[in-house]
């Protein structure tokens, strides 16, 4: 054991610069993996917030609804009728994709804009009658939706239906661009610290070569040769574990905690406990990382 | 006790070597490097390897670290068969046989002590049998007193003496010793070849692959010649040239 140490502390110190080098691509690839992980835990995070609240809104005709580009199954000059309305609300209490069903009326839709936008200029000029009569609709899954939108569509009497989907597809595919082009670009980094760390230990094993040459001849276990190789990977590894995990849990504490969870609160933030796992990932890949090459460039010297 | 180790079906207690009809053709190369060997090395022996270079006598040796394996026929040494034994096993196999080369090999920077001990350590053997074996293993080999020399700082006959050491300091049943008075004066070639015979005496079979027709026709002791692959002469007590 004494000499492992001992061969792995030399190894070390025989390739300071390269070691140097391995910990910082190692720690700027982790890193990124990291932040692309926590990327990965805040679109998951806002998405379930988002999508589980999702409604799908059916508006009913107004008197001046038809004549629009907007006009949907609306007939010229005529507010939905009273049998049309109901054929509506049964048609979707009875769609099993549906869970309730509430009715909005114009003035609960008044009443409620003006309680959100209480402040507004534009709130002196809004009359009930410039509001539409809603049907509310909750799912039973709110991934689920075309089929209850293709329904609603169609029936006489609905001016239009509207579904958070819309208007959050496009912000999530954004996003989804950004979660996979960081884990790309971090996909990219750890390749070549995986290489950096392969070119390494090889450099190591060369300068070590006598030494190898007889630990075979005279029947040291393969084990006990690659050990201080491994110690050395690992050790770099750790090194680099440790910077990034710290970089990473304190971007979360400065950014997350600190600025975006106070100023924006209407989103769903990662928790402490998220960037934990994220740590706990890089941790995991940075090991795995350092052993891979390291048994793949030894192996070559241990063929027996 | 060897048998509780080795125990194999081929193995009888006093055959330590056994070759079967083994034949050894390199990849990309048309000419096989051994033909159709079958020979047995008991315990205790000491054996000459001669043959003119490329004869065979290297792949020969190799064959019996398990460095390469035969393209055909059966090796066994100590009671296993080569071809069947696990990638794994082939140190603990490598444990039980010395070796010592016309080069030395020998660690520099490392004392004459460490460079002996060396091959303990690396077999995770404790200090205290390291701090006893060694400086036995150094005054057996003739170098009392030098045990903090360096390498560099050494004869020639001295350093293969540490080499030698170092080959046999895990007491191994088997020692191998390919050229090991190659580049020896001839009066330094004596020594070296007084202690390997001592060490053979010690029960170790010696196998000593040589270009030095002084030494083996001194010596008197089995011949086995190589040429082209073929075993061409097997002798005991033989000398170095076809009579």
């Amino acid at each position: 054991m004494r000499h492992t140490f001992r061969e792995t502390l030399s190894g070390l110190k025989r390739n300071v610069s390269m070691t140097i080098a391995v910990i910082v691509t190692m720690t700027v690839s982790l890193t990124l993996f990291g932040l692309s992980l926590m990327t990965f835990a805040e679109v998951d995070q806002v998405k379930g917030r988002w999508y589980d609240k999702i409604e799908i809104s059916v508006f009913l005709c107004t008197a001046d609804s038809a004549g629009t580009s907007d006009s949907g199954n609306c007939e010229p000059g005529q507010e939905t009728s009273e049998v049309q309305r109901e054929n509506i609300k049964k048609r979707l209490e009875s769609n099993p994709d549906v869970e309730t069903v509430y009715y909005e009326s114009k003035q609960d839709a008044y009443d409620a804009y003006r309680e959100t936008y209480a402040d507004s200029p534009l709130l002196d000029s809004l009359t009930v009658d410039q509001m539409q009569d809603s049907f509310r609709v909750k799912l039973v899954d709110p991934q689920n939706y075309q089929g209850v939108v293709a329904e609603a569509s169609s029936l006489p009497g609905v001016q239009k239906v509207l579904d958070l989907h819309q208007v959050l597809d496009p912000i999530f595919s954004v996003l989804n661009g950004l979660k996979w082009g960081t884990m790309g670009m971090a996909g990219l980094l750890l390749l070549a610290a995986m290489l950096q760390i392969g070119n390494t230990i090889r450099m190591s094993a060369f300068t070590r070569r006598r030494e190898i040459g007889i630990m075979r001849l005279v029947g040291a276990s393969n084990t006990y040769i690659m050990l201080p190789f491994l110690l050395e990977a690992l050790f770099a590894a750790l090194v680099a574990i440790v910077i990034s995990g710290s970089a990473l849990l304190s971007m979360y504490e400065f950014i997350v905690v600190r600025n975006a969870k106070l100023s924006i609160q209407s989103l769903a933030w990662i928790t402490w406990g998220d960037a934990w796992t994220s740590v706990a990932g890089v941790a995991l890949v940075g090991i795995v990382l350092s052993i891979v090459p390291t048994l793949i460039t030894t192996r070559r010297y241990l063929r027996v | 006790m060897v048998c509780l180790v080795w125990g194999g079906p081929a193995y009888e207690d006093g055959q330590v070597i056994t070759f079967e009809d083994v034949s050894k053709i390199y990849p990309r190369q048309a000419k096989p490097a051994l033909r159709h060997i079958n020979l047995q090395i008991d315990k205790g022996e000491f054996v000459f390897l001669v043959g003119t270079s490329g004869s065979g006598k290297s792949t020969f040796l190799r064959m019996i670290l398990r460095e390469y394996r035969p393209t055909s026929g059966k090796i066994y040494v100590l009671g296993k068969e080569l071809s069947r034994l696990h990638q794994w096993k082939v140190p603990a196999l490598r444990r039980q046989i010395g070796n010592v080369f016309q080069d030395f090999r020998l660690l520099p920077g490392k004392t004459v002590y460490e460079n002996v001990a060396f091959a303990l350590q690396v077999l995770g053997r404790p200090i205290s049998q390291i701090k006893t074996m060694v400086p036995e293993t150094i005054e057996l080999v003739g170098l009392a007193g030098k045990e903090d020399r360096q390498p560099e700082e050494l004869s020639g006959g001295e350093q293969q003496r540490v080499a030698i050491a170092r080959a046999i300091v895990n007491r191994p049943q088997i020692l191998i010793a390919d050229e090991p008075t190659g580049n020896l004066d001839p009066q330094t070639s004596v020594g070296i070849m007084k202690l390997l015979d001592r060490i053979n005496k010690r029960d170790t079979t010696v196998i000593m692959a040589t270009h030095d027709q002084t030494i083996v026709d001194q010596m008197r002791r089995r011949v086995i010649e190589l040429d082209q692959g073929n075993l061409i002469r097997d002798q005991v007590k033989g000398v170095y040239g076809t009579a």
